[in-house]
């Protein structure tokens, strides 16, 4: 692709895709989402929840009952349209690599590359290989490689031809956990730098929060929320994708008539005006919570059930009067307290109220 | 596309069942019924019955005895005296009747029988109990041994009954190879139902008794696959997690160290090493009247030429099936498989039998011609075919389709670039595989070859039941021979896949 096309030709655009398979509950029910050009977006969700069978839609390998892929502008998958996966220019990086165990690594990462001169083909096989950190192991096979290696290639393969979108399936589920993030921020370099766009399917969370530029959380074949990772995890869409995201305590609260709400761990200030909604559920993070000496002004009392301690920090579970669940706060640096310990606890900064 | 072929495949397997059940009833059930409940076919049961009981039990002590000293103890050699115990299965049942016949004729008859099934048989024990020792956990013997259990209690406790499934299945197909075994019983002229249908289809003109015997022997049979099935599947929940971290600690033998060496070559040597020094005494001893060369080398090249046609439409009717078992999992497709294994449970004798019949009603020019006898070869190793298909074609998963096909290649471009290099060398193995068991095939031979063609099996087995060892030696060294080189090769292949 020339540099001179302008820079939503790589955009992707998912309207209204619905599936199911046979007579079953359906797999996806009207998903949408927009990734914007050279974006790396995230599609999260727990197993089952339809973000593979979209990830093959949009390949090309599924057809969907209703909806539209465009990719580009261009209407690759809708009504009466279905463009095969080999016209698509999408590229693929399975779980596990999936080269073609019968082709040297060179060949690997020049099978789509039909149509140009030998030494073109050598050379971007090449600059591919420099791309993602393996110069000179063209004449490998697939097998002489490591698991982190391999997957390295099939980003290489993937990008070769130049696509417009790369679709990454779960592509670090097989990397044992030691070599997953270095394996990951070196595939979001090469991302990068070529400037494809890219979708990322995974059920892990803190994979989708550090790696994407865009995370859409998928539930029951829905987009239940799709925002930039900091917003997904400070301003939670419902108290679920709050607990999908990461770890969340759940107040009920009351509001008051000054931009608070009452709870049991006292009154904690609202992000938004609570809208006429008069009880809810207050959401907040652990790191939102503060242990303190157990007569700090403000404060509420309880007793220190349990203390978890991470090495870069530790979380201290507490009991609090005047409700049943206890509570997590996540604590940096030493633990001041053990267990059976009486403290104090306090909120910092703002909530959300959710019906 | 490929179900039209799939389905013609299948079809042809099970076929020949069919029209064995037409014909045994041709003369009204009451007749069969006659020939079933006589006496005589009785006496058969038990004779056939009894065979299968002894063969199955020694093979199990030789089996699991085996597997366990060679896995998990500290015995010298055991590499070696594991491979040597599995050699025997490459040898045909009645070369091994031939060796020892020939070496003492008084064995004919029960116990020779019984030796030579059970030292061609016991393989099908120990391999598979070879391999759940290898799978077992030795955290699950240590936990036991924590929990207070001696070594003997923890061995009867937690190994055994982990053991049961693969020695159970492996029984299952000693059973099923000695019922359907014609040539060693024959040769020691011991009477079972195969040698009995045999006879009965030489020597009286009523083809109905060798037909309802055949069906009877069917059943029986398909009984056994049956309960074989049922075990594998149990089998298959035994295993868990994905083999072992770290290999068992072997047992020390301590006094017993000799005894289990004295144990271990005396089975190598009377599977291994005596039949080979017969074969080798004979060939000594021989001379230019029993030394054919010019028969031999005519003999040779007959066998070659149909086991080749025979493993080439083997192949070749696999293909489709192994396709869709491979890609498919459907509730056809597992149908579709399970017809094309058929011939799995068909002893060779009754699929000649059928084949016979049909073709003296229907297609009487075909009658004792080579294309019938290939047809014969098919449909009895259309399994071992579709097995190594379905494998082969397992190494090209889909997902590979997936990426070449997002890599700008057509459907076509894939199966080219793809399927097809991924597959080849495995279903080029599988037809080496049955071009072997082709050779070594010897009752549907018998009875399908054309009047004056032998093949090497058919001779050796002429020339022992005459009592001229020493002309029938140098057929089955050739028989030897020929069928190392296929296995030689597969061997290479295996170890370059795994």
């Amino acid at each position: 692709m020339s540099d001179d096309m302008s820079d939503d030709m790589n955009e992707l655009h998912v309207e209204g895709l619905t599936k199911s398979y046979g007579a079953g509950e359906p797999v996806l029910r009207g998903l949408g989402l927009t990734v914007p050009a050279g974006a790396l977006a995230a599609v999260l969700g727990p197993s089952g929840c339809g973000k593979t069978t979209m990830l093959r839609i949009v390949a090309g390998f599924l057809r969907a009952d209703t909806g539209t892929v465009r990719l580009g502008g261009r209407l690759v998958s809708g009504p009466g349209v279905h463009l095969p996966p080999e016209r698509r220019r999408i590229g693929i990086v399975p779980q596990e690599g999936a080269l073609f165990p019968h082709l040297s690594v060179a060949r690997n990462v020049a099978f789509g590359l039909t149509g140009v001169d030998r030494g073109e083909r050598r050379r971007r096989t090449g600059e591919l290989l420099e791309l993602v950190g393996l110069a000179g192991y063209g004449d490998r096979m697939p097998h002489e490689l490591s698991g982190g290696q391999q997957q390295r290639v099939a980003l290489a393969r993937a990008l070769a031809p130049r696509p417009q979108l790369v679709l990454l399936d779960e592509p670090f589920n097989a990397l044992d956990s030691a070599l997953r993030a270095g394996v990951r921020s070196d595939v979001r370099a090469a991302l990068r730098a070529t400037g494809a766009t890219a979708l990322l399917v995974t059920h892990d969370q803190q994979e989708a929060l550090s790696t994407a530029d865009l995370v859409a959380v998928v539930r029951d074949g829905e987009v239940a929320q799709c925002d930039t990772p900091q917003n997904l995890y400070r301003r939670p869409a419902d108290p679920w994708v709050a607990g999908f995201v990461g770890e969340a305590v759940l107040l009920p609260g009351t509001v008051d008539g000054n931009g608070t709400a009452l709870t049991a761990l006292g009154p904690v200030s609202l992000t938004a005006p609570s809208n006429g909604l008069r009880t809810g559920t207050i959401l907040l993070r652990p790191e939102q919570l503060r242990l303190t000496a157990t007569d700090t002004d403000g404060a509420v009392r309880g007793t220190v059930t349990d203390v978890r301690y991470y090495g870069h920090d530790a979380m201290v579970t507490v009991t609090v009067e005047g409700h049943d669940t206890p509570v997590d706060i996540r604590i940096a640096g030493p633990v001041p307290v053990g267990p059976g310990e009486r403290t104090g606890v306090r909120v910092m900064g703002e909530a959300a109220l959710h019906p | 596309m490929l179900l039209v072929p799939a389905c013609v495949a299948a079809l042809f397997a099970l076929l020949p069942l069919g029209y064995l059940a037409v014909r045994a009833l041709e003369r009204g059930p009451a007749y069969a019924w006659d020939i079933v409940s006589d006496e005589r076919t009785r006496d058969l049961l038990a004779r056939s019955l009894g065979l299968t009981a002894v063969v199955v039990t020694a093979s199990l002590l030789l089996g699991v005895s085996l597997a366990w000293l060679t896995v998990r103890t500290a015995l010298p050699g055991a590499r070696a005296w594991a491979i040597l115990a599995t050699l025997p299965l490459a040898v045909p049942s009645y070369v091994t009747a031939f060796a020892w016949l020939s070496a003492a004729p008084g064995l004919a008859g029960f116990g020779g029988a019984a030796l030579a099934m059970t030292l061609v048989s016991f393989p099908y024990v120990l391999l598979p109990v070879t391999a759940a020792l290898r799978g077992l956990d030795p955290a699950q013997e240590e936990a036991a041994r924590s929990l207070g259990h001696g070594s003997l209690r923890t061995f009867v406790r937690v190994t055994l009954p982990q053991l049961r499934p693969a020695a159970g299945g492996g029984a299952l197909l000693v059973a099923l190879y000695t019922l359907s075994d014609f040539g060693a019983v024959s040769l020691m002229r011991y009477d079972t139902f195969t040698r009995a249908i045999h006879t009965s289809y030489r020597a009286s003109f009523d083809r109905t008794p060798a037909a309802a015997l055949s069906v009877v022997l069917v059943v029986m049979t398909i009984a056994l696959v049956a309960a074989e099935a049922r075990t594998r599947g149990r089998a298959g929940h035994a295993r868990t997690g994905k083999g072992t971290a770290r290999p068992a600690v072997p047992v020390a033998l301590g006094r017993w160290r000799t005894p289990a060496l004295l144990w271990c070559a005396a089975v190598a040597a009377v599977a291994v090493v005596f039949p080979l020094a017969v074969l080798g005494y004979w060939l000594a001893v021989g001379n230019s009247a029993t030394w054919d060369l010019g028969g031999l080398a005519r003999t040779a090249w007959a066998t070659l030429g149909v086991a080749a046609a025979g493993a080439g439409l083997t192949t070749l009717l696999a293909l489709p099936v192994g396709v869709i078992a491979a890609r498919h999992r459907g509730r056809g497709a597992r149908l579709l498989e399970q017809a094309a294994y058929a011939g799995h449970a068909l002893p060779g004798i009754t699929v000649a039998l059928a084949l016979v019949f049909f073709a003296v009603r229907y297609a009487y020019p075909l009658y004792q011609q080579i294309p019938l006898l290939i047809c014969a070869y098919a449909v009895l190793f259309l399994p071992v075919a579709v097995a190594a298909t379905r494998a082969a074609v397992l190494q090209a998963p889909p997902v590979l389709d997936d990426v070449a096909r997002s890599l700008g290649r057509r459907p076509w471009q894939v199966l080219r670039e793809i399927t097809v290099p991924l597959a080849a060398p495995g279903v080029a193995a599988g037809a080496a595989l049955t071009f072997v068991v082709c050779m070594k095939e010897l009752p549907a031979t018998l009875l399908l070859r054309p009047t004056g063609m032998d093949t090497l099996a058919t001779r050796l087995w002429t020339e022992t039941g005459a009592g001229s060892f020493a002309a029938a030696a140098p057929y089955a060294a050739a028989l030897i021979l020929l069928a190392a080189v296929p296995s030689y090769l597969l061997g290479k292949h295996r170890s370059r896949t795994t």
